[in-house]
């Protein structure tokens, strides 16, 4: 407004043809993205203080580093045109499918549960990058046989690319990954327009195949899911029963919580932390260590920062400039949900123990990375969206 | 910023299909956060201190930190019995794990610690529970400062085990006053009810018995506290608060030190090795001296007693040394019972100081014919001759007198004089004796536990203290104080008063009321006489055995004829000191003539009292 003359005749000049911003970002959706970060940053500083004798700062510094990365690539794949991608989706695919084997491989060789390589500062795990690659992959599977949307072929197609990575990843054994991948392709297929009766005989199927892996595949002899993971699926609906297992982790971190009251012990008060009665604290149990040390007032906060996160990707899944770019988003903010909902569900005991991370706030580089290339493909929707309403001659009012 | 974005949102045209189910999914995540919001603020605000309450529970833990009992000082301050510091290894069996591998790992690696086997461990667990259920058992007292400090710090690999500093009672003197202190033990689940340890914590150490005992609420002290925080693996972590534990008090006794180690030896090894003696203050009734043979340490106490020791300690072949025979021996006490006899008579005007009986040294009374020992004739003989040579004849006269009229004065005096009922001294435990009477013997006849019923014979025997007569020595000592003190019925008394660490007084015992009974003085004085003449004049019964004894001592002999084993030996005897007085009754079983033993016994203990040369004399006396 206070432009001098002569600045404002060069910005008419630069604006005869108008250029994508250097920065293109959904600004809320970068407020939560980044809150939730800070939040994480905190609360696991905090919490893994005396957890590795001599450095305080390991797990801190490392989280530092995986954002830093998370963030640095999401602002990169936010000014590509996530379309692009459609075009790769068999590479996605056979990648997704290849790294799950490759851990499936090097775990038999080691003679025990593999989830991840061990990259220079980083446990690689493959099935949280699948996540995001399944996304991709399946939105543009779907997006091919839209016109054949009817067909109970295309459902089932759809389901079996997904169900065929959820088995690797089961077997790993990563029950939460597995889980995540269903509800992905359930929510392509659903924003994509898969008729309701399509998801009545899917949701039967599910269910026969639940009464069949959990009731009567062990009374014949073969075990699908490890007696572990029953327990925990199981446990949460019991929790004082026995407290050295599984649920002894869900009393410890509802105590937890509970004992937070409104505004939290502080730091140096949440004995539940400090004193390693919380399992997993920095990890899958980060929730109760915001629940403990800061309150209701502190959990209050970082769910409403995910409900920020998840309205502005239902927007931006409103706003995507075709189809491809829905699904995406459809799948992104499925996968985001699920993860919040599990995670802080299976903290507040409501729950079974799942081994579901909550994104950006669980230490991990993965899963951190992966969450940030998704929030940045959203906002590469979100850009794109923008760009193409520009284009139809709709002001840009920048 | 808002600028910048909101003209970008102009929704672009979407079909109604998807916006359906865009808003499903959006209704999802609203059902969503509104589950886990109402679930946090149940958690956190409606039942946050429920957890916070839980949260600190999980941390804290109480450990118990003992408080010392009070010291038990003799009347000089001399110390008796105090306490030291020892490491105890506890096993509470109700938090082992279940009997099986893993009960069997923590024996095992227990075991490795304290140096025994886990069978042996095992075994004293079961034991110990067996006795007192619900108090863990210890299985090693005494253990090093290593041990406790391994085990503390690894609470979480032993579980059931606990380790901790406890005191235990030590007895500087060993033997001396065994018999009167008792023991202490945790509390049992029926003394928790009980009034007198109202207040009291499971899991204290109280008086189990003896002084202990009685005087539990002053020597108990208050156990501290303090509260640690722990991890989740059980370690330690910090102190979070201390509540110092308060030594109880000191109790004081009549006590003397120096009496009652001198008692004791006198009558160790006389007779058959088991005995009592009783020293009192006739004025008062405070217990200067009290103990009984054989004997024990109760430093032995400090550790679990093995059964075999504890069979030992109780069984009847070695005289049953746990046994306080001074006040639960209950025996016939022979010519010592004639001053009660003397008492009666005066009192009841059977006869008087003066009233002569002819004494040909048997007398017939119905159809039986009653002797004085060997048969001696002592003639024509008044009260004072009489208690000088005891002579059984002239008592037997009075016993006879005293039987008519169903007036029954014999026992009416004795019982006054506290025959056949408890002293109430401040020792549990005390046994009442037993004064025969008619009417009880008529009543065992009716039930055909006996052959006949009442006669004379029975008062005869009982005026010489024999027959079914039974009697502590602690009865025969306040019987004799009676007479000595003018007639006040003193209650004996080993608490003399409360002290606080420094010595200072907090509270004087007050022994149970004293009854008065009315006794002449010139009857009084006519007793004392023959006492007197007893033990100093030529003919006396005990007048050899206080030969050369510098103090004034009035003393009857005594010889209780027991069916079956040898008779025992009695002596009771009062100094009338006008700054020290003092009555002794000894007995000695199988110990003889009442001049044999007894009386030997009883010039040691008077010449510790009176700081007189000690001399064992035995008396050639052999009436009874």
């Amino acid at each position: 407004m206070n432009a001098s003359p002569i600045h404002k005749r060069e910005e008419e000049a630069t604006t005869v043809a108008p250029r994508p911003p250097l920065v293109r970002v959904d600004w809320l959706l970068l407020v939560a993205t980044l809150g939730l970060i800070v939040c994480s940053l905190v609360t696991i500083g905090d919490a893994t203080r005396d957890d590795v004798p001599g450095s305080p700062h390991y797990y801190l510094d490392r989280q530092l580093l995986f954002a830093g990365i998370g963030l640095i690539l999401m602002f990169a794949i936010s000014r590509i045109d996530y379309s692009r991608l459609r075009e790769l989706k068999y590479g996605l695919y056979v990648t997704m499918i290849a790294s799950i084997l490759l851990v499936l491989a090097l775990g038999a060789a080691s003679r025990g549960s593999r989830r991840s390589f061990d990259l220079a500062f980083l446990n690689f795990q493959p099935s949280e990058l699948g996540k995001l690659l399944l996304v991709l992959a399946l939105s543009a599977f779907v997006v091919d046989r839209v016109r054949r949307l009817r067909d109970r072929d295309t459902t089932a197609r759809t389901m079996l690319l997904a169900l065929i990575p959820s088995v690797l990843v089961i077997v790993q054994p990563d029950l939460g990954s597995g889980m995540v991948y269903v509800v992905i392709a359930l929510a392509v297929l659903f924003v994509a327009g898969t008729s309701w009766k399509h998801f009545a005989v899917l949701g039967a199927t599910f269910a026969v195949a639940i009464t069949l892996a959990l009731a009567v595949a062990p009374a014949v002899g073969v075990q699908v899911l490890k007696p572990y993971q029953v327990q925990r699926l199981t446990g949460f609906l019991n929790p004082s029963s026995n407290p050295r297992d599984q649920t002894y982790q869900l009393n410890q971190s509802r105590i937890a919580i509970g004992a937070g009251e409104k505004t939290g012990r502080g730091v140096s008060g949440a004995t539940q932390t400090k004193l390693n009665f919380l399992p997993e604290h920095h990890t899958d149990f980060v929730f109760a260590v915001v629940g403990e040390t800061y309150g209701f007032l502190g959990a209050a906060i970082v769910l409403a920062l995910y409900a920020l996160l998840i309205w502005r990707s239902l927007r931006i899944l409103t706003l995507a400039k075709n189809l491809y770019g829905a699904l995406i988003a459809g799948g992104i903010v499925a996968m985001l949900m699920f993860q919040v909902f599990v995670n802080v569900g299976m903290t507040v005991g409501i729950m079974p123990i799942t081994g579901v991370p909550l994104p950006l706030m669980s230490y991990g580089g993965s899963s951190v990375i992966v969450t940030l290339l998704a929030l940045g493909i959203l906002q590469s929707v979100s850009g794109e969206a923008r760009m193409a309403s520009a284009f139809k001659g709709r002001a840009l009012n920048l | 910023m808002l600028q910048l974005q909101l003209p970008d949102e102009r929704r672009p045209p979407i079909t109604p299909q998807l916006a359906l189910r865009v808003a499903i999914l959006g209704g999802i995540a609203l059902t969503m956060f509104a589950i886990i919001f109402f679930r946090l603020w149940f958690l956190q605000v409606l039942s946050g201190d429920k957890y916070r309450a839980q949260a600190n529970n999980n941390r804290i833990r109480d450990v118990v930190v003992p408080a010392p009992r009070g010291d038990i000082v003799d009347r000089n301050g001399k110390v008796l019995v105090d306490n030291r510091v020892s490491i105890a290894v506890q096993v509470d069996a109700r938090k082992l794990p279940p009997p099986g591998p893993r009960r069997a790992g923590v024996y095992h690696r227990l075991g490795q610690i304290i140096g025994e086997t886990p069978s042996q461990i095992d075994r004293e667990v079961k034991r110990q529970t067996k006795l007192v259920p619900y108090a863990p058992a210890t299985v090693k007292s005494d253990a090093s400062r290593e041990v406790y400090s391994y085990l503390f710090e690894r609470q979480d690999a032993f579980p059931g085990v606990t380790v901790s500093r406890v005191y235990l009672r030590q007895y500087p003197f060993g033997t001396v006053g065994a018999h009167m202190f008792g023991t202490v033990g945790q509390i049992s689940p029926d003394q928790l009810k009980l009034l007198k340890f109202k207040g009291v914590q499971q899991g204290t150490i109280v008086g189990q018995d003896g002084i202990e005992y009685t005087y539990d609420r002053y020597l108990r002290g208050r156990d501290g506290a303090t509260r640690v925080q722990i991890d989740s693996l059980g370690r330690p972590t910090g102190e979070l608060s201390l509540r110092e534990p308060a030594q109880g008090k000191n109790l004081k006794l009549s006590i003397d030190l120096g009496l009652q180690q001198e008692g004791q030896q006198a009558i160790a090894g006389l007779g058959n090795g088991r005995g009592a003696f009783v020293a009192l203050d006739p004025r008062n009734g405070e217990v200067l001296a009290l103990g009984s043979a054989p004997t024990f340490n109760p430093n032995e106490f400090a550790k679990p007693l093995t059964e075999a020791r504890y069979r030992a300690l109780t069984s009847q072949a070695n005289g049953a040394p746990l046994l306080n025979r001074a006040i639960r021996g209950e025996y016939p006490t022979g010519s010592t019972f004639k001053l009660i006899t003397s008492v009666a008579g005066l009192q009841s005007g059977a006869f008087t100081p003066d009233t002569i009986i002819d004494d040909p040294g048997s007398i017939q009374i119905g159809n039986i014919v009653f002797q004085n020992s060997g048969g001696t004739p002592h003639g024509s003989i008044a009260l004072r001759e009489a208690l000088q040579v005891s002579s059984d004849v002239f008592f037997y006269t009075l016993g006879a007198r005293m039987n008519n009229n169903g007036r029954q004065a014999l026992q009416t005096w004795a019982h006054r004089l506290g025959i056949g009922r408890p002293t109430g001294i401040d020792l549990p435990g005390e046994f009442a004796g037993l004064l025969p009477t008619p009417a009880w013997r008529d009543r065992l006849f009716r039930k055909h536990l006996t052959d006949r019923p009442w006669s004379v014979g029975d008062s005869v025997n009982l005026a010489v203290g024999q027959g079914d007569l039974q009697a502590t020595p602690l009865q025969m000592a306040v019987a004799y104080a009676t007479v000595a003190n003018g007639g006040r019925v003193v209650t004996p008394h080993v608490g003399l008063e409360v002290d606080d660490t420094a010595g200072r007084v907090l509270q004087t015992v007050q022994p149970g009321a004293s009854r008065n009974i009315h006794l002449d003085s010139s009857n009084r004085q006519a007793i004392l006489d023959g006492l007197h003449a007893a033990a100093s004049q030529p003919g006396g019964t005990s007048a050899d055995v206080f030969a050369g004894f510098p103090h004034q001592v009035d003393g009857k002999t005594g010889t209780a004829e027991r069916p079956g084993q040898a008779d025992q030996s009695w002596y009771v005897a009062y100094a009338p000191d006008p700054v020290k007085p003092i009555v002794v009754a000894v007995t000695v079983e199988q110990g003889g003539f009442g001049a044999e033993a007894a009386a030997p016994a009883t010039r040691l203990i008077l010449s510790q009292w009176f700081g007189a040369q000690k001399k064992f004399v035995t008396g050639t006396s052999t009436t009874r």
